[in-house]
C-alpha cells in the first residue's frame, strides 16, 4: 500500500520542489519546503498545499501569545520535527512487558482491558481483531445513515467540495499563532458530516480511530452537522497515551447549520510531566463552533493531562435562537498549568449561552479560567449564565479567574457567579471520622464538586471521568 | 472498653487537656459537662484523631488498642463514633453515596460482606424513618441546605447505620428545639445496648432529661474535677459552673 502511495507521490513530486521525500522523518524546523514535504507525503491536491502555504505566510507575521497565565520556556520551532511517519513495527515495544510499568499500573487502575492496553501503549500487535471488527460494523451502520466519518486526509480526496467550503471557515488561518501553525502543518484528524435531518445512530468516538491514523501533534478536526441533524462526538480517552511529541497544537471546527445540534465531549489525559515538573505535553488548542439559526453546540471537557493547557472551546452564536454551552472540569497538580475557558459570541437574537467551569488545583499547580461573553449590538434578548468555581487542595497551588464581559446591547442579560473554596479540613475530617480513607474522601469531595459537569458527559464517559479524577488525585493530599 | 489515663493534649501550642482520666465500660452512658473552654470538644477531637489536636501525654485505648497508634479513619472503623456539634456540608456528594462509602469501609474493616445496593437502600430508608428524616434526604448533598435539626438527625442516623461501640456526642443539643431534641434523644436511646457506650458532651443539663446518664463528670481546665450520678447534673444546673471553681 505504502509503495503505491510513494509511487504516486513521486509522480506529483516531479512537478518541482526539492525536499527529499524518500526519508520518513523530516529534519527539524519549519519552512516552505517542510510544508511541501508534508503535503506531498499526504498526496494532497494543489489547493490544499496553497492553503497551507498561505497559512504559513500569515504565521510568519505572528507572535506567540503571552497573555495567558502560563510560564514556560519559549518553544523553539527549529527543534520541532513537523512530520514523522508512523513508527515502524521494529521500534515498538514487543509486548506489555517492555512498557513502562507505571503506565501499566495506571491502565489497571482505570480498568482498561489488556488488548486495549496494548493499543494504547503502542505495542506491535499484529492486528487487534476485536477493535477492527467493531470498527467495521460501526462503519456499516454509519454508512446506512449517510454519515461520513473518516480521517480528514481521506476526506480531502473523497469530499473535497465540503472540505474546501468549510476548512478554516470557523477558525481562520490567522486566528491565532497556534491556529496558523496548525493550518500550515496539520497532520491529520477527523472529518464528520451528518446529512440533513439525520440523527447520528451512535456516539462518534476517536477511540475507534486509534489504529487507523496516528494523528499526532497537529490534529485537525472538522465536523459539519447539516440542517436538523444531531451528533455526539467523543474525543480522547481516559488512559494516558504514549506520545513523544511535546508540542501539540490542534484545531477543531464545528459547524451546526439550522436546527442542528453538536455535542462535543473531550477527555484529555496526556502526559503531564513528572512530579518535579519535567517534561509533559504543551497543549495549545483552538476549538470553535458556529451555530446557525436554532442550532446548538455544547462543549464538555475534562482536562487532567498536559504540562500546559491553553484551550478555549468557543461558540459563535450567529443564528437567532441558537444555544451555546460550555461545561468544563480542569484538574491540575504537581507543576501543571492550565489557562482554559471559553468564548461565547452572541450575534443573533435571543441567543443563549451557559458556562459552567470547575477548576481544581492541587500541588504547586496553577489553574486559570479565562472566558469572554460578548453581546453584539443586534443580539436582542441574548442571555448568558456563567458559573465558575475553583477548588483548592493544599496551600501551594493557585486558582485564577479572568472573566471578560462585553455587552453592546441594552437588553442583554449576563450573569456571572464565581466561588473559590478549599477542600476543608472539616469536610475531610467528617469523612475520616466515618471510616472513609483520605484518598477516597478527597476523590468523593472533588467528584461532588464536578457533578454538574459530569452529568453532561455521555454515561460511560462520566464513569470513566470520575475514575480518572480519582487516579489523578492519588497522592495529592498528605 | 474505652480507657483514658492522664491524657494531656494541645491545640496549636495551647495546652487544653491537662491530665484527664476516664473509664467507660460497655453499656454505660457518661455525661461530661463543663463551662465553655474547659476542653469538652477537644476531648472528642483528640480521641477521634482530628488533625491539629495532639495528645502530648497519657494514653487512650479502645478495647485495649492504642487509639493514638491509629489513623483517624481506622479509629472510626474500630468503633469510635463522633457526632459533630456543627456537621459540615459536602456539596454535590449525595448523602446516600456518602453513607454507602462509610458503611462499606467499616464493614470491610470488620471483614463483613459488603452490602449490595438494594440491601443498603432498604437499611438506609429504615434508619431515616427511625430519626424521622424524609427519605428525600438520602438524595441530597451531605448536609447541604439541611436545617440545624436535620443535620443532627442525620448524624444520629449515621450512628445507627454504623453501629459503633463508643459514641461521643459533642453538644448534640446545641441549636435544637424541644421537638428535635426529643427525636435525637429517642434515636440515641434506641441505640442503647449493653455492648455500646456513650459519652454525652454538653453544656446544659437539659439533654440529660432525655438521655439519662449513669455518670456525670464535670470538666474544668482540662481535668475532671468532680464525678457523680445523674443528680450531679441537677446540682450543677442549680448552682452554676461558678460552684465548681469553689470546690
Amino acid at each position: 500500500m505504502s509503495d503505491v502511495i510513494d509511487e504516486y507521490v513521486k509522480t506529483e513530486y516531479a512537478a518541482g520542489f526539492v525536499t527529499d521525500i524518500e526519508s520518513e522523518t523530516l529534519a527539524p524546523g519549519l519552512n516552505e519546503d517542510a510544508i511541501r514535504f508534508i503535503s506531498a507525503k499526504k498526496n494532497e491536491p494543489e489547493w490544499l498545499l496553497e492553503w497551507r502555504l498561505q497559512a504559513y505566510k500569515k504565521f510568519l507575521e505572528m507572535d506567540e501569545p503571552e497573555w495567558a497565565h502560563l510560564k514556560y520556556p519559549k518553544i523553539n520551532l527549529d527543534e520541532v520535527s513537523f512530520y514523522s511517519a508512523p513508527k515502524s513495527i521494529d521500534d515498538a515495544p514487543k509486548s506489555l512487558d517492555e512498557v513502562d510499568p507505571e503506565l501499566i499500573e495506571t491502565y489497571n487502575k482505570l480498568g482498561i482491558p489488556l488488548h486495549e492496553q496494548e493499543i494504547l501503549a503502542g505495542v506491535a500487535v499484529d492486528v487487534v481483531f476485536d477493535s477492527v471488527s467493531v470498527a467495521t460494523t460501526f462503519k456499516e451502520k454509519l454508512a446506512e445513515a449517510g454519515v461520513i466519518f473518516c480521517p480528514i486526509s481521506e476526506a480531502v480526496h473523497s469530499h473535497p467540495e465540503i472540505i474546501q467550503k468549510y476548512l478554516g471557515s470557523v477558525v481562520p488561518q490567522q486566528d491565532n499563532y497556534f491556529a496558523a501553525l496548525n493550518s500550515a502543518v496539520f497532520s491529520d484528524g477527523s472529518f464528520v458530516y451528518i446529512p440533513k435531518g439525520v440523527r447520528c445512530p451512535m456516539e462518534l468516538s476517536t477511540y475507534f480511530r486509534i489504529n487507523e491514523a496516528k494523528t499526532g501533534q497537529f490534529e485537525r478536526t472538522l465536523i459539519i452537522a447539516d440542517e436538523g441533524s444531531h451528533v455526539s462526538y467523543l474525543e480522547g480517552c481516559t488512559a494516558p497515551m504514549r506520545d513523544e511529541n511535546q508540542l501539540h497544537a490542534a484545531v477543531v471546527e464545528l459547524v451546526a447549520l439550522g436546527d442542528a445540534e453538536i455535542k462535543y465531549s473531550t477527555v484529555q489525559n496526556w502526559y503531564p510531566g513528572d512530579e518535579d515538573g519535567n517534561g509533559g505535553i504543551y497543549n495549545f488548542v483552538t476549538k470553535r463552533g458556529v451555530c446557525h439559526t436554532n442550532a446548538k453546540i455544547s462543549w464538555t471537557q475534562v482536562e487532567t493531562g498536559s504540562a500546559i493547557t491553553w484551550k478555549y472551546p468557543s461558540v459563535v452564536l450567529r443564528g437567532d435562537n441558537s444555544v451555546g454551552e460550555f461545561y468544563s472540569v480542569a484538574l491540575t497538580r504537581n507543576y501543571q498549568q492550565a489557562d482554559t475557558g471559553t468564548k461565547m459570541i452572541h450575534l443573533g437574537k435571543n441567543t443563549k449561552s451557559t458556562i459552567i467551569s470547575k477548576g481544581i488545583s492541587a500541588g504547586k499547580s496553577q489553574n486559570a479560567y479565562r472566558g469572554l461573553v460578548r453581546m453584539s449590538p443586534r443580539a436582542d434578548g441574548a442571555r448568558n449564565y456563567t458559573q465558575c468555581d475553583s477548588l483548592l487542595i493544599g496551600d501551594r497551588c493557585g486558582a485564577h479567574t479572568f472573566p471578560y464581559i462585553e455587552s453592546k446591547h441594552p437588553s442583554a442579560i449576563v450573569e456571572h457567579e464565581a466561588t473559590t473554596s478549599k477542600v476543608s479540613d472539616d469536610q475531610l475530617f467528617l469523612c475520616l471520622q466515618r471510616g472513609i480513607d483520605v484518598e477516597k474522601a478527597v476523590s468523593m469531595i472533588v467528584n461532588g464538586f464536578c457533578k454538574e459537569v459530569f452529568k453532561e458527559l455521555p454515561m460511560e464517559f462520566a464513569v470513566e471521568a470520575g475514575k480518572l479524577l480519582e487516579v489523578s488525585l492519588e497522592g495529592s493530599v498528605g | 472498653m474505652l480507657k483514658i489515663n492522664n491524657l494531656h493534649a494541645k491545640v496549636e501550642d495551647k495546652n487544653i487537656l491537662k491530665g484527664l482520666s476516664l473509664e467507660v465500660k460497655p453499656g454505660e452512658v457518661h455525661a461530661i459537662m463543663g463551662p465553655n473552654g474547659s476542653g469538652k470538644s477537644t476531648l472528642g477531637y483528640v480521641l477521634s484523631g482530628r488533625e491539629g489536636y495532639e495528645a502530648t501525654d497519657g494514653t487512650a485505648t479502645l478495647n485495649d488498642k492504642d487509639l493514638f497508634d491509629m489513623e483517624a479513619d481506622e479509629r472510626a472503623k474500630s468503633g469510635l463514633f463522633l457526632a459533630f456539634q456543627y456537621p459540615v456540608e459536602i456539596p454535590g456528594v449525595s448523602n446516600m453515596e456518602f453513607l454507602k462509602a462509610s458503611v462499606d469501609a467499616v464493614r470491610e474493616y470488620q471483614q463483613k460482606e459488603p452490602l449490595d445496593a438494594v440491601a443498603f437502600m432498604k437499611l438506609a430508608r429504615e434508619k431515616c424513618q427511625e430519626v424521622n428524616l424524609d427519605q428525600a434526604f438520602l438524595k441530597r448533598g451531605v448536609n447541604e441546605g439541611f436545617s440545624g435539626g436535620e443535620k443532627k438527625r442525620n448524624e444520629i442516623m449515621q450512628m445507627m447505620l454504623l453501629e459503633p461501640e463508643v459514641c461521643i456526642l459533642d453538644e448534640t443539643d446545641s441549636g435544637l428545639d424541644i421537638d428535635a431534641l426529643q427525636v435525637v434523644a429517642d434515636g440515641v436511646n434506641a441505640c442503647r445496648d449493653p455492648k455500646r457506650s456513650f459519652i454525652i458532651v454538653t453544656h446544659y443539663q437539659r439533654l440529660l432529661d432525655y438521655i439519662v446518664p449513669d455518670y456525670v463528670h464535670v470538666l474544668s481546665d482540662g481535668k475532671i474535677v468532680k464525678s457523680g450520678g445523674k443528680e450531679l447534673a441537677l446540682e450543677l444546673e442549680e448552682k452554676g459552673y461558678g460552684w465548681i471553681d469553689q470546690l
